[in-house]
């Protein structure tokens, strides 16, 4: 299979050049990124200055250990010099001027950086639908979703545009699209990687990982995102493991735990079929198949949708029209606002009762219209439920009871880990569905995360790895889930799932 | 316990949103359909648990030396501003 290091192998030996790699990947998104939209912007001069830059450091053997990896980069994590819109016009003109680590990191590395994917308006979303680019259109086929929200990264992945992208996983925005792609999506354990430079959406939840068409090529770039960071906080300064030579290695006897909760109502049958044919393959290959219970997992969604949109609604005051992002017409403003008060002042009589008349002040009226113009339906939507959530009188019934039901959810998998290396489930209940299907119904749009959430509310890491091709011709993943920092264990097993298929 | 309309334009206000009155009925109706999703949470007894805020449960902060650093440029600051002179951004006048 070609990864990273046949790829690596061909350039050292000077039988390709990382020139000709970046023309092919251009000339692919030239030919059918309009047919699926995973990128929303690719600046091919700069596309070629890092690759004849990087193909002069291989001539000279000074290349980096990323040299050779064509990587897409989700429209939410800052380039510097590069537009980050969030797929929101409240960002349709903001330019970053600083690199987050994770860009840092694949710089100093020597990856190329190729353009940024289409995503749902920040990261809100499992279908990249919400985006002010027009939705991604699935590879396999364009009438169904490519899932979200990171879904330009795993449909860029997937139609042969990169060899690997970054995404984010706040509720399974990785696991999600790669398995309605059929590429590999990875969300680390919380403070694996470094957040900083990630524009926030649910800051206990946010995740930044890889999308790759292998497992081989998820453990490098895993390997080079991860580690501690003095800009951000809460990432762990717990040492990087060698997760490219951990999967290299055999797994040994794994012990896979399956949650029957996982498999119940809801799962497509063929799906449910497909993965137990597969696990029972992986039991011949040596791997112990134990029954384990998440009796908590049925209430993942509802703690996920307090807790994330409690920590959207803060995160998302930023926005307000004042130091960058969208500013709505302040003449026009002043306009409303003097029409407003005449049209008060005739209702009232009195100038008294028009000064208690509650009316917005010039600078919180500009505040409110340039969110008002520059927020989607969809973040409009989670704003207004975190606000709901947090507001006096409803903070204890909402967000400490979602805060404790967390709790609960982490100790299901803190006890389910003593038995076993990693828990094995499908991705998402189906496959890709149709363009247009959920779109008016945003409570059936969250039951989609019902398998990945649960990960994100315990901190924990899982995978999506490819598992098969439904009968409707589209694809579908397995996933594998493990305990905090144990990537090695959840990139084994998929390493293992992955290697039944060839 | 059920969201009206008058709930959602009161939040929307503290969010800093306005709201039509499509939308906000619109939301209205979403808002009760998914908190009464929510209301599950109830079936569960949680009087003995403690809230987990922080999921890797850091339990210090880490520390560095308290040393200045070159912030970003004060050009950069202000690159993204919808409106600023040299030095400053520029907001509508708050005092009359």
């Amino acid at each position: 299979m070609k990864n990273l290091l046949s790829v690596q192998e061909q350039l050292q030996s000077g039988k390709r050049k990382v020139t000709d790699i970046c023309e092919e990947y251009l000339q692919t998104i030239k030919e059918t990124n309009s047919e699926v939209n995973a990128f929303v912007s690719v600046d091919d001069e700069d596309v070629r200055k890092q690759a004849t830059n990087i193909q002069q450091k291989i001539d000279a053997g000074t290349a980096g250990k990323l040299a050779g990896m064509v990587i897409g980069v989700k429209d939410v994590i800052c380039e510097k010099g590069k537009k980050v819109t969030c797929a929101s016009h409240i960002l349709h003109n903001f330019e970053s001027v600083y690199d987050a680590t994770v860009i840092k990191k694949l710089k100093n590395e020597d990856a190329i950086l190729i353009g940024r994917t289409n995503m749902d308006e920040f990261a809100m979303g499992s279908s990249t639908e919400n985006t002010i680019y027009g939705p991604s259109k699935n590879p396999a086929n364009s009438d169904f979703v490519v899932g979200g929200s990171s879904g330009g990264s795993a449909a860029a992945v997937a139609a042969n545009m990169c060899d690997t992208s970054l995404g984010s996983d706040t509720g399974g925005s990785i696991r999600q699209p790669a398995s309605y792609c059929g590429v590999v999506g990875l969300k680390p354990t919380y403070s694996r990687v470094s957040r900083y430079g990630l524009v926030a959406y649910a800051s206990s939840f946010d995740c930044i990982g890889p999308f790759s068409k292998n497992v081989t090529d998820a453990a490098i770039l895993l390997e080079h995102l991860a580690g501690d960071d003095p800009m951000d906080n809460s990432s762990s300064a717990k040492p990087v493991e060698n997760y490219s030579e951990a999967v290299a290695e055999s797994s040994g006897k794994l012990k896979i735990g399956v949650p029957k909760e996982y498999f119940g109502e809801g799962l497509d049958d063929e799906i449910r079929q497909g993965i137990e044919d597969r696990l029972k393959e992986l039991e011949k290959d040596g791997a112990e198949l134990v029954p384990v219970t998440l009796p908590h997992m049925k209430y993942g969604i509802a703690t996920y949708y307090i807790l994330a949109t409690a920590e959207a609604s803060s995160n998302l005051a930023r926005y307000d029209g004042i130091r960058y992002g969208h500013r709505a017409d302040f003449e026009k403003i002043e306009e409303e606002l003097s029409l407003e008060r005449k049209e008060l002042k005739k209702a009232a009589g009195t100038s008294t009762a028009l000064e208690a008349a509650d009316i917005d002040s010039p600078l919180i009226r500009l505040y409110k219209k340039s969110r008002t113009e520059g927020f989607g339906t969809e973040v409009k939507r989670r704003i207004i439920l975190g606000t709901y959530v947090l507001s006096a009188g409803y903070y204890d019934a909402y967000y400490g009871k979602a805060q404790k039901v967390r709790r609960l959810i982490k100790q299901d998998f803190l006890d389910a880990f003593q038995q076993v290396d990693v828990i094995v489930s499908p991705t998402a209940p189906t496959t890709a569905f149709k363009l247009g299907e959920n779109q008016d119904d945003p409570l059936q749009m969250y039951l989609n995360d019902v398998y990945t959430i649960s990960a994100n509310l315990a901190g924990i890491c899982g995978i999506s790895v490819p598992a098969g091709t439904h009968s409707n011709g589209l694809p579908y993943g397995v996933q594998f889930m493990g305990n905090t920092f144990h990537e090695v264990d959840i990139l084994r097993a998929a390493k293992q799932f992955e290697s039944l298929q060839s | 316990m059920s969201v009206t309309k008058d709930d959602v334009q009161y939040v929307a206000n503290l969010a800093r949103l306005q709201l039509t009155d499509e939308e906000a009925e619109n939301f209205k109706e979403d808002m009760n359909d998914i908190l009464g999703y929510i209301d599950q949470l109830n079936e569960l007894d949680t009087e003995d648990v403690e809230p987990l805020e922080h999921v890797t449960e850091i339990t210090a902060s880490k520390f560095r030396e308290d040393e200045a650093k070159e912030p970003i440029s004060h050009d950069d600051a202000l690159k993204n501003a919808p409106d600023a002179d040299s030095d400053y951004f520029r907001v509508p006048r708050v005092i009359e």
